[in-house]
């Protein structure tokens, strides 16, 4: 589900706005096999070690535009502890951050990349953020939708 | 009080000597934290974190351990420390959004991991993203509670006077 409204004025002027909405099935735990049913499954080897604190989750859209060679939005994150029921699965999410581009990149843009990414947060030491392997790329469609839809 | 006695046994070349050493230490500790500076590209590689914006993954005197190579691109995900123009204290957050053109000048938008809305309210006024000069460095590491020290001695000064006080007195005194 994606369409595109152009009908903000934040402090950015008429840039465009996307509403993606998702479903993240993860098994953080053990090797069982997650379902991939519409996002990226990720597989980690019990990282939830004695120096893991807490794991920082996030998805983020990655796409270029004709402004801006890259970028990264980030749409929706997750703090997981230590104790956490490491299986996540969650349906239908609407994204947590609007999705703003930096002007108008998502109109008819056939490459969004959604990937699902973790930095690890230790007891103590090094802060390593890991990329999940798989990644899902949505189209937007080439009109606005210009009905109003809250 | 035997070692105000010793202090009294000292002549003039031993006191001298002491002082000659209590420099060498000094000057040691300046070397080290420069050259950290240059090691990690950044002005300020250690800091201590001062809020609770980053709960629970850092909490109030935590110290964080900071790189800002250029070669590292600031990506989504991040924790960046980065200073608001004409605000002296740095702020450790995390980075929510970034649009880089071609050339590499980015822009990219901050947010407290435990904050409800991100850091635009933060910024100066009329502005709307930070940039690459505003950053001190990327938290690569971190060790919990040790800069609690830091923070008691801005909080109560006379604590900081009176552990530079007895560091100088022990030093001076110390026979090796």
């Amino acid at each position: 589900l994606r369409k595109n409204v152009e009908d903000f004025t934040g402090p950015r002027e008429r840039s465009d706005l996307g509403f993606v909405t998702f479903d993240i099935t993860a098994d953080i735990l053990n090797e069982k096999k997650c379902m991939v049913f519409f996002l990226t499954c990720i597989h980690l080897q019990s990282i939830f070690d004695w120096n893991v604190k807490q794991l920082f989750l996030y998805l983020s859209a990655e796409y270029s535009t004709k402004n801006n060679a890259l970028n990264q939005v980030v749409l929706w994150d997750k703090i997981m502890l230590r104790g956490d029921n490491p299986r996540l699965s969650l349906k239908d999410m609407k994204s947590k951050y609007f999705f703003f581009d930096d002007g108008n990149g998502l109109k008819g843009n056939r490459n969004i990349t959604l990937t699902l990414s973790w930095n690890v947060v230790p007891n103590a030491g090094i802060l390593p953020l890991v990329t999940g392997s798989g990644h899902v790329s949505v189209p937007f469609p080439d009109t606005y939708e210009t009905t109003k839809s809250y | 009080l035997d070692f105000l006695d010793d202090v009294r046994r000292m002549n003039k070349r031993q006191l001298y000597y002491q002082v000659l050493n209590f420099g060498m230490i000094v000057s040691s500790a300046l070397m080290i934290w420069k050259g950290l500076m240059v090691v990690t590209g950044s002005e300020s590689p250690i800091v201590v974190v001062l809020s609770g914006s980053m709960e629970p993954a850092f909490h109030r005197g935590d110290l964080l351990f900071l790189t800002n190579r250029i070669e590292d691109p600031i990506r989504v995900g991040e924790i960046v420390v980065f200073r608001i123009e004409g605000r002296e204290i740095p702020i450790v957050h995390r980075v929510l959004k970034i649009h880089e053109k071609q050339n590499g000048d980015i822009k990219f938008l901050t947010k407290g991991d435990n904050n409800a809305v991100d850091d635009r309210g933060l910024y100066k006024q009329g502005q709307h993203w930070l940039e690459k000069k505003d950053v001190v460095g990327r938290a690569r590491g971190f060790v919990p509670y040790i800069g609690i020290v830091t923070i008691l001695m801005n909080d109560y000064p006379k604590f900081k006077y009176a552990v530079l006080f007895l560091l100088g007195l022990f030093v001076l005194v110390h026979r090796e």
